[in-house]
């Protein structure tokens, strides 16, 4: 990694809490819609990152964002799970496609399907284990559940929105 | 012993990963189980100032409909008789209750950051220890109860709401004093559900809900919401009952938080009788 890329990573990292904690948490879409949108600084760490880093820049991501919202241990417990997991992910789905060295996990790089595969999966546990450790219980089950979907469809939507916004793909 | 090491250093990135999770899991337990981990919250100095800051800015966007509930309650008031309102200076008031010599006092506070669409939503207020606040004091507003002080730092609060999971608040109906409970079930940020009401109490729509008393949190009589829906469900001897809130947790912007100098009297006592 240059310095340049560990410049725009901590930039990043910062940018995307104070998003979170001082817009995105205080947005209202009814009770079900909660986006995490800081997701995307552990998704966009590039593909050859040693895994510490990863790992504890995400604990580190985490436990800001549970600083902040009253939730100590919650989001740190879940961004760890992904940081740890999103190698195999990258593996699993780049086993098809040519590897590119040094790359970001962006749609720049790999096309829209593959970040959407990603993306999506990553996303999809993140939120699952946010939302059921929350409520520490089963009871409320498939109200939780649909809690999971909604919050992170709306999350897919505004990474997407966002990687459009900085990175024009290659055509 | 050679055997283990190698073991450990190829698989570094796994036991890594556990030494984290197990972090943030004992963190996750013991703050919501135990609320010790004081230090580290929102009424931390750091994120508590960088949430002072935000609210600076975000306050004048609500300032009409600040000074229309102030005046409100200004008026409201001043209709009752001032006896009872002794004032110490411009933040603090205190209330006699000479019938049963408990006092109560008032705190004013600002809400710096709030949520009501989580499943366990927390408010952070502009005071602290340096204004006299404790651990476990009740937060009420104009309209209705908001919540109970978590933790304190110097000068801001950390307050539980009443959208809370674990929120569990005695309360009467007003008109005929039978007690329940009030608890949310994460729906709906205006509404929440009234447990443990008989069934042969005549109640109908539109009964108001006010604290019980019986905790040494809230005094008696503050407004929580109205009976919006009841009904029986078959075989119970209680009634399933939807209440609304009176305050509108989403436009909080001032709030009372409330000492009472005879808590721990109360709290002890009560320990000493469960205990034997």
């Amino acid at each position: 990694m240059n310095n340049n890329l560990i410049i725009i990573n901590v930039l990043r990292f910062f940018a995307l809490i104070l998003l979170q904690v001082l817009v995105l948490n205080n947005i209202q879409f009814s009770g079900y819609i909660n986006p995490y949108v800081y997701v995307l600084f552990i998704l966009m760490l590039p593909v050859q990152t040693p895994g510490w880093i990863v790992l504890i820049s995400s604990f580190l991501l985490g436990i800001s964002i549970d600083m902040f919202s009253d939730s100590l241990g919650l989001h740190a417990t879940a961004s760890v799970l992904i940081a740890f997991i999103r190698p195999n992910i990258i593996n699993i789905l780049s086993a098809k496609e040519a590897f590119v060295a040094g790359a970001y996990p962006v749609i720049k790089y790999y096309s829209l399907k593959w970040f959407l595969t990603y993306a999506l999966i990553l996303v999809l546990i993140h939120h699952s284990i946010l939302f059921y450790l929350e409520i520490f219980a089963f009871r409320e089950f498939f109200h939780t559940f649909l809690q999971v979907i909604a919050s992170s469809t709306a999350t897919l939507i505004l990474i997407i929105i966002g990687q459009y916004m900085f990175y024009k793909p290659i055509k | 012993m050679r055997n283990l090491l190698i073991f450990l250093w190829k698989r570094n990135l796994f036991f890594l990963f556990l030494l984290l999770e197990v972090i943030s899991f004992t963190l996750f337990i013991e703050n919501s189980y135990y609320q010790k981990a004081a230090f580290i919250n929102s009424s931390s100095s750091i994120s508590g100032s960088i949430y002072q800051i935000q609210n600076n800015i975000a306050e004048y966007f609500s300032l009409k409909v600040v000074n229309t509930t102030l005046a409100n309650e200004n008026a409201h008031l001043r209709s009752l008789s001032t006896d009872n309102y002794l004032k110490i200076n411009n933040t603090v008031f205190t209330k006699n209750d000479t019938t049963y010599k408990l006092q109560y006092q008032y705190v004013s506070a600002k809400v710096i950051n709030n949520s009501t669409n989580k499943r366990n939503n927390y408010l952070t207020l502009n005071i602290g220890k340096n204004q006299g606040i404790t651990k476990d004091m009740g937060v009420i507003s104009s309209r209705g109860i908001v919540g109970i002080v978590k933790d304190v730092s110097d000068n801001f609060s950390s307050v539980i709401s009443v959208l809370h999971k674990d929120s569990k608040i005695s309360a009467k109906i007003k008109k005929y004093g039978d007690v329940g409970s009030v608890l949310w079930n994460g729906y709906n940020y205006r509404r929440a559900s009234l447990i443990d009401i008989p069934t042969h109490v005549p109640i109908t729509r539109g009964d108001t809900i006010i604290t019980s008393g019986f905790s040494s949190v809230f005094p008696e009589g503050i407004v929580i919401g109205k009976i919006i829906d009841h009904r029986i469900e078959s075989g119970n001897t209680f009634y399933t009952i939807t209440i609304e809130f009176s305050e509108d947790f989403n436009k909080l912007s001032y709030v009372y938080i409330i000492k009472n100098f005879f808590k721990n009297e109360q709290n002890d006592l009560e320990k000493k009788t469960q205990n034997e």
